[in-house]
């Protein structure tokens, strides 16, 4: 039944049927906001811990994770309830973390106090903290589960950490404030974005050298506002979504020719994303306008703005029921 | 008299106005030329100009953020309506000063028939020129929804006869063409400019109540109103009505205008 629909919205030029929610923190209203991804409208509205920023599922979407910053803990939820089951020692501050491919290790980082801790999400004990840069924020995984990256943002590098033996085996150096990285490519290839820096950095992973700057330019926007944050990759990882912060649009990337391709105008201040479980929209949060915005992935076409609370900062795919 | 007559001769009649309206059309290219350059100049000078500082809003019939340019799009297709339809209506003006509009009243049909099928040839045009632009906005990426250029076929028609009734109206008290110049000024520029082909309403709310209230009543906003959301698949009822009753009292005005036994045709002598 989902395939014939699927099938006649392409045919009709309507979006697909997805299915699914779209988890969207609010920074300033200490809230979630559900997105139902068929309707586009948000459904229930969760109150979490102070200044809630980084949100990632467990893999079988059983618990939704959240960095409640100002309150010092990650707070593990129920998503079908909306209840906080516990709270996780996270060291001050949490920002962003990644949840490791053993489902069970978060790598958190901790923004005031210059270190990554390591949290067993089972035993909810720390069982490493990892002295950084200053600033961590972006965090990444590659899948081998091999290698965790922190980005420091006053720092301005990449910290490559081992994490059998929790040891930084090598830093490199990026442009102004790193705030986000991932490992792409069957973990060849390692991108980090710079806020002030204006660009994203695409490493090789094998020699941590750098292989290609991607720089951006819109017209009719000053360059001191096109401010990389968070991005997104397709499934085939062809093309890349990056969201250029205050600049109000996401820039299309081919990530094979790191050429920029397009760009998708958005909300004020775009930040972070996330794709519906089948790929084909794509949602972003728009900081200072309050809202996400949906784009067609396909078409590359905005296709609405979805009012949520304040500050809308980090997102979150939850499939819906097969 | 004119009950007796045959449908027939009201058809000759609608079909010789149009055929006469299309040729002249045909003749003049530059005029096709100049309808599209004015709206586009529009698009990509102005509107380039001010995208930044107008900056970003929602407001239906959109569903999230636009550029200013996409903004503009249906109030541009108003303009080329506005203007085709002055220039048209007031081609009557160049027509009784040449005799021939005699001839086309002393048709044996009815006065608002006559006027009526000059209404339609004009509106043809413009939305053929309407149209036309829509293409090149499109050439330069200012796109709508593919359903968005057949719905919009209605809304056009309607602004372009009510802004043809107008023209119409207006043409019953100009006497001489030199006086074309006089509506420009007093009639397509505030027309245009106190309407929301330009900004939206809250944007003139911002700067002054009284525009906002001008911009709220004057017809050409409801026409722009109608044509913006027909190109998004939604109608404004609200926009519909006013544009239909502006031009049932802009054709009512029209036809007591050329009345020879009342209005202004009368009076000028």
């Amino acid at each position: 039944m989902t395939r014939c629909l699927t099938a006649l919205c392409l045919i009709l030029g309507l979006p697909a049927f997805a299915g699914g929610e779209i988890w969207v923190t609010n920074e300033k209203d200490d809230t979630i906001s559900v997105i139902d991804i068929d309707s586009l409208e948000v459904t229930r509205t969760i109150p979490t811990g102070e200044r809630p920023r980084g949100i990632t599922f467990s893999h079988d979407y059983s618990r939704v994770y959240i960095c409640a910053s100002d309150s010092d803990t990650v707070q593990v939820m129920d998503p079908e309830t909306g209840e906080i089951l516990h709270d996780l020692p996270s060291g001050e501050d949490p920002e962003q973390f990644v949840l490791h491919p053993d489902d069970r290790h978060l790598w958190i980082a901790n923004e005031d106090d210059a270190v990554t801790t390591v949290v067993d999400t089972e035993s909810r004990t720390v069982i490493a903290q990892i002295n950084v840069g200053i600033e961590p924020e972006g965090m990444a995984v590659n899948e081998a589960g091999s290698i965790v990256i922190t980005t420091s943002e006053t720092t301005n590098m990449a910290h490559w950490i081992d994490t059998a033996t929790h040891e930084i085996i090598a830093n490199t150096l990026v442009d102004s404030r790193p705030r986000h990285a991932e490992f792409v490519k069957d973990d060849t290839e390692l991108w980090v974005s710079s806020e002030i820096g204006g660009t994203v950095t695409v490493f090789g992973t094998e020699s941590q050298e750098e292989r290609a700057k991607i720089t951006f330019e819109i017209q009719g926007v000053h360059p001191d506002r096109i401010q990389p944050v968070g991005f997104e990759f397709t499934p085939d990882g062809k093309t890349a979504f990056v969201a250029l912060g205050p600049a109000n649009h996401v820039a299309v990337v081919n990530a094979e020719t790191y050429e920029v391709e397009e760009y998708i105008l958005t909300g004020r201040r775009v930040w972070h994303m996330a794709f519906s479980p089948d790929h084909a929209q794509l949602f972003t949060t728009n900081g200072v306008s309050g809202d996400v915005t949906v784009i067609d992935v396909a078409s590359r076409k905005p296709l609405k703005s979805i009012k949520v609370g304040r500050f809308p900062w980090g997102a979150a795919m939850r499939p819906g029921a097969s | 008299m004119s009950d007796t007559l045959p449908a027939r001769a009201w058809a000759t009649a609608l079909s010789a106005i149009v055929r006469r309206e299309a040729f002249r059309f045909w003749q003049q290219r530059a005029r096709l030329l100049s309808a599209l350059v004015r709206p586009l100049v529009w698009l990509l000078v102005f509107a380039a100009g001010f995208r930044a500082a107008l900056g970003l809003s929602i407001i239906p019939p959109y569903q999230t953020y636009i550029t200013y340019e996409t903004y503009i799009v249906p109030g541009l297709c108003g303009m080329i309506l506005l203007f085709n339809g002055m220039q048209s209506s007031l081609s009557l003006v160049y027509d009784r000063e040449m005799g021939s509009m005699r001839l086309l009243l002393t048709a044996p049909l009815p006065r608002w028939w006559l006027l009526f099928a000059k209404l339609v040839a004009g509106t043809a045009i413009s939305v053929i020129q309407a149209y036309a632009f829509l293409a090149v906005a499109a050439c330069f990426g200012i796109t709508m929804p593919w359903y968005g250029y057949i719905l919009v076929l209605p809304a056009l028609v309607i602004t372009g006869l009510m802004l043809g009734a107008l023209g119409l109206a207006l043409s019953s008290t100009v006497k001489q063409l030199e006086n074309f110049a006089g509506v420009m000024n007093f009639v397509i520029f505030p027309c245009f400019f106190l309407s929301t082909a330009l900004y939206p309403l809250w944007r003139m709310a911002e700067s002054s109540r009284l525009l906002r209230d001008i911009c709220a009543v004057n017809p050409f906003s409801h026409g722009v109103e109608l044509i913006r959301f027909a190109l998004y698949g939604q109608v404004n009822w609200a926009s519909l009505g006013w544009s239909l009753l502006a031009f049932a009292l802009f054709g009512a005005a029209a036809v007591w205008g050329y009345d020879p036994a009342r209005g202004m045709v009368r009076r000028k002598g």
